[in-house]
């Protein structure tokens, strides 16, 4: 190695003493072409958001902006049509929370047992077992979900707990549907990331005479928390965006209710059904699909602000 | 394995065994209260993979019951027809092959290299960074038909003017799954310790060798994780292929410039038939369409085992 | 553990079988004509539409492709109003249609100089379905109305007005989504304007087979779809006649109620709309013909009513004056 350029400046300095002294033409392509990489997902965001905004606008001039965030009443393919956006919108969080509710117990707790409990045979052999799961095509859930599951949960239902038995489409259906599609993605990401955690905090912690548990859930999962939130924001992700799921078991028609065992509409089902239907290009119905889907595009981008924020905060703490 | 503390002496050996002895005896002195708990714990932890692989069973099992009639060779070696007693898969297999291998052909460098981009090169506080981080959280959440619309949009006609082609959908399913790739690999690639960055560094390596030749392969497990997610992702995906003008029904087999079908697309369209041997074909359609997805899988899982270490 | 041989052994058997699949041979799928006329005809067709019509299509190609096999045909099934958004811009040769071209489709395609045909291929009864266990087989469009209108519809079937008064079920709703043309036409007929229908109702999206299920399963269940629907499931649903609106009588969904017009207003027409560029040339030119010579023997078999003779030589005549 060089003397060359190996100055005694404070840290700030170390990367430029490590590296070789001379420009290396090679290295600048290489970042330029990883930069480029990188840089394709703002491209794909411009362009997403460019094919959303421009008949969004066009929409706007028709449909008042209160009336669309505020209304109640969504019913764009009926005569006369009414654009109250609301009873969408809480229909994806309904889907999404019930899905949460199954996907990250279940997620969570495969992957500590296959980090943590399980001997490296098991481990290779459960994982790709449940990535099976990530790879069911979404129709086959969506339709698993609407001849097995519903019809079993409609008989062990305990009575009118909750409202009742789920109805034919439900957002309970839907919702555990989605939430087992996603249980792959949480728990493989999340297990990647423990596994990678150390020995050496493993063991420090046993020498100090704590058990596994306490080694799985205070020493370990705090460790890997970047890999097992970034797992869950992956997963959420994937619950909001999910289209046929939805569209098959938890129905089209559009209700403003919390209750998880009634028939609703998520933005995705009502985006997925109108653009593949009959509905003609051009017409203000056919807009609202791209007011619908800025919407939801908006909401997932607060959403994930809030997170990074989140994330930022927890990761300064184990690093 | 913990390795290289061979005791090299006789004194060193006893002194060895007599800690191995020592911490066992404390060790299988753990208090009740807290075996218990373990117990309990551990107990929870298999109750939620059971539950989980529960769900799978039932799904398969359900769509085996149904779908057993036609399990056999026809169902790959007939096209797609009107007439439920000829149908098969023929054509939407090969359409779903080549567009995966298109989609590994582009999400792998892509995927990898922006993941290294933003790990290894990035400036962490850089406004840019931080707004590619977001982006690409974001673009997770987009719903699948939306990328269709997208692909119609840009892809299929100008500016790229593709057409409704095999290529199209690649891209277009490239671009959906993406994210997962990203976020994945970044994790691994952070994963990797200080140590052995700067440990190469420290022995005249530039940025780019060390990452090659260090981060990378360390990483490789999880990239290959998130690769497989993706992947499965792609090959199941419905809704955003009929935007781009995919076909249900074709009299020739698809190539890489064609109009193309898919297997999602095939298995859809018959579910929505009258006829009930349309729901036996679709039972089995679907149970197919896992075994391709296992052998797909198959694969990048033993490059996954074979590269597996720990730190 | 899965041992890594058996991964790598579970690849390749998956590459062997793949191949296999691959070089299937793509001759047993062709259903009548035993080694087909050479016909020398190649070229590609396009098309696109409702996915009502694409099932007829799809078996007219096939048999086309019988005694045509360098032609390449593919058919999607994006919806009409999704088809005609690819149609208008000249990126298909064919549109399959449920129901006319809108005026604003008309005015796209205008636009972009494409001008095209409208040709009749077949007919399609809506059926209104009933379970089995309900006492009533004959509705007229005002009782309809009364079920599926938009305010305050019957919530009972002894509510209906001339109903059958022994029988009190509540009445639950099935019908299609209201992006589909189904949806447009029903609305159309009995509640005289489209989209005018009460939101009440089980919305099954685009699978059809969803409301047999339903009605099947509910006393009082009632719903509506294509013909091929009730007749691949007659066995457990039960098809209501309705009141001609014009003669008073009561007349059951069919063949011939359907092509002499007595079962209306829910008979409906299924269309293609051909490219004039593409239409006047061949491959597109000799499927069209082909396509009207053999589509009443094709169209039962996938659940159609066949066109009447008036019918198919009207279609037959556009046709011949398209191509000149």
């Amino acid at each position: 190695m060089e003397a060359r350029g190996f100055v005694a400046s404070g840290p700030a300095a170390l990367s430029r003493r490590l590296e070789a002294a001379s420009p290396r033409y090679g290295e600048k392509a290489i970042f330029a072409l990883l930069a480029g990489c990188a840089v394709l997902s703002v491209v794909t965001t411009t362009a997403i958001v460019i094919s959303l905004v421009v008949p969004s606008i066009q929409f706007f001039g028709e449909v008042s902006i209160t009336d669309f965030l505020f209304g109640t009443d969504w019913g764009p393919t009926f005569t006369p049509a009414s654009f109250g956006v609301l009873p969408i919108v809480v229909g994806t969080l309904s889907v999404t929370l019930w899905a949460m509710v199954f996907a990250i117990p279940i997620g969570l707790g495969s992957a500590i047992y296959l980090s943590e409990y399980a001997s490296r045979r098991v481990r290779r052999a459960v994982k790709p077992i449940l990535e099976i799961l990530a790879g069911i095509p979404t129709i086959a859930f969506g339709y698993f979900a609407l001849i097995f599951i519903t019809p079993q949960l409609q008989k062990i239902w305990p009575g009118h707990f909750l409202g009742g038995p789920p109805l034919l489409f439900s957002v309970l259906g839907g919702g555990l549907a989605i939430g087992l599609m996603i249980v792959p993605i949480i728990a493989s990401i999340s297990e990647d990331a423990m596994s990678a955690v150390p020995r050496g905090l493993r063991e420090g912690a046993y020498a100090l005479g704590a058990t596994k548990a306490k080694v799985a859930t205070r020493v370990v999962f705090p460790a890997a928390l970047s890999g097992i939130v970034a797992s869950v924001i992956l997963g959420v992700s994937r619950a909001i965006g999910e289209t046929m799921v939805v569209l098959i078991a938890v129905g089209s028609t559009p209700n403003l209710t919390l209750s998880p065992v009634e028939s609703v509409q998520a933005m995705t089902a009502f985006i997925g059904t109108t653009a593949t239907g009959d509905i003609p290009n051009g017409s203000t119905t056919y807009k609202t699909i791209f007011a619908v889907a800025l919407l939801l595009f908006g909401m997932t981008m607060v959403m994930n602000l809030l997170s990074v924020r989140l994330v930022r905060k927890y990761r300064q703490a184990y690093e | 394995m913990a390795s290289g503390l061979e005791p090299k002496t006789a004194r060193a050996e006893m002194a060895m065994a007599g800690a191995r002895g020592v911490t066992s005896e404390m060790m299988s002195k753990q208090p009740r209260k807290d075996v218990i708990r373990n117990t309990i714990f551990g107990s929870i932890l298999l109750l939620t993979i059971a539950v989980a692989l529960a769900g799978l069973g039932l799904l398969i099992g359900k769509n085996l019951v149904d779908g057993a009639s036609r399990l056999n060779l026809d169902l790959i070696t007939h096209n797609n027809s009107s007439n439920p007693e000829e149908a098969g898969l023929r054509n939407g297999l090969i359409g779903t092959l080549w567009i995966m291998f298109f989609v590994v052909v582009m999400l792998v460098p892509l995927g990898v290299g922006a993941a290294i981009f933003l790990e290894e090169y990035g400036n962490r506080s850089s406004r840019l960074i931080r707004l590619i981080e977001v982006n690409i959280q974001n673009l997770a959440a987009v719903p699948s038909i939306i990328y269709g619309l997208l692909g119609l949009a840009f892809i299929a006609r100008a500016p790229l003017d593709l057409g409704y082609v095999v290529i199209t959908a690649s891209m277009t399913l490239t671009l959906l799954v993406l994210p997962v790739v990203i976020l994945a690999s970044r994790e691994a690639i952070r994963a990797v310790p200080a140590s052995i960055r700067e440990g190469s560094m420290a022995l005249g390596a530039t940025k780019w060798q060390t990452i090659r030749r260090q981060v990378l392969p360390a990483s490789v497990p999880g990239i290959v994780t998130g690769v497989i997610l993706a992947l499965s992702r792609a090959i199941g995906e419905t809704a955003p292929l009929i935007p781009l003008g995919a076909a249900t029904f074709l009299t020739f087999t698809p190539g890489p410039f064609t109009e193309f079908t898919a297997m999602p697309i095939t298995v859809f369209t018959w579910v929505k038939q009258p006829q009930p041997e349309f729901q036996t074909l679709a039972a089995a359609g679907v149970l197919f369409m896992i075994a391709v997805l296992v052998v797909m899988n198959s694969f990048a899982i033993w490059l996954r085992n074979r590269y597996e270490q720990s730190w | 553990m899965i041992p890594r041989k058996s991964i790598l052994a579970i690849s390749c058997c998956g590459v062997i079988a793949l191949g296999v699949a691959g070089c299937g041979s793509s001759d047993d799928e062709s259903t009548a004509s035993s080694g087909g006329g050479a016909s020398g005809l190649s070229g590609s067709i396009k098309i696109n539409g409702s996915s009502t019509v694409g099932p007829l299509t799809q078996a007219v190609a096939e048999q086309f492709n019988g005694e045509n096999p360098d032609v390449e045909i593919s058919v999607g099934q994006a919806g009409t109003g999704g088809g005609f958004e690819k149609f208008c811009v000249g990126e298909t040769d064919i549109n399959d249609a449920s129901r006319p071209i809108e005026p604003e489709e008309a005015a796209i395609c205008k636009k972009n100089d494409v001008s095209y045909d409208e040709l009749q291929v077949g007919n399609d009864a809506l059926t209104v379905v009933v379970n089995p266990n309900n006492p009533n087989d004959c509705l007229s469009v005002e009782q309809l109305a009364q079920i599926w209108g938009p305010d305050s519809p019957a919530s009972s079937w002894s509510d209906v007005e001339g109903a059958d008064s022994s029988f009190g079920a509540d009445i639950e709703r099935f019908g299609p989504g209201t992006t589909s043309g189904t949806f447009d036409y029903f609305t159309d007929a009995i509640n005289g304007e489209e989209g005018v229908q009460t939101k009440d109702y089980n919305n099954v999206g685009e699978n059809d087979n969803q409301t047999v299920t339903g009605v099947e399963g509910s006393e009082g269940g009632i719903g509506y779809f294509g013909f091929s629907y009730y007749e691949e499931n007659a066995q457990g649903l039960k098809a209501l006649q309705i009141k001609n609106p014009d003669t008073g009588k009561c007349v059951a969904p069919s063949e011939e109620t359907v092509q002499d017009g007595s079962y209306a207003p829910l008979g409906r027409p299924l269309f293609v709309y051909p490219a004039t560029d593409a239409g006047t040339k061949d491959p597109t030119k000799s499927f069209l013909s082909y396509y009207l010579d053999n589509v009443n023997d094709v169209a039962s078999g996938v659940g159609f009513i066949t066109l009447t003779d008036e019918q198919l030589k009207k279609s037959q005549d556009a046709l011949a004056s398209m191509t000149g």
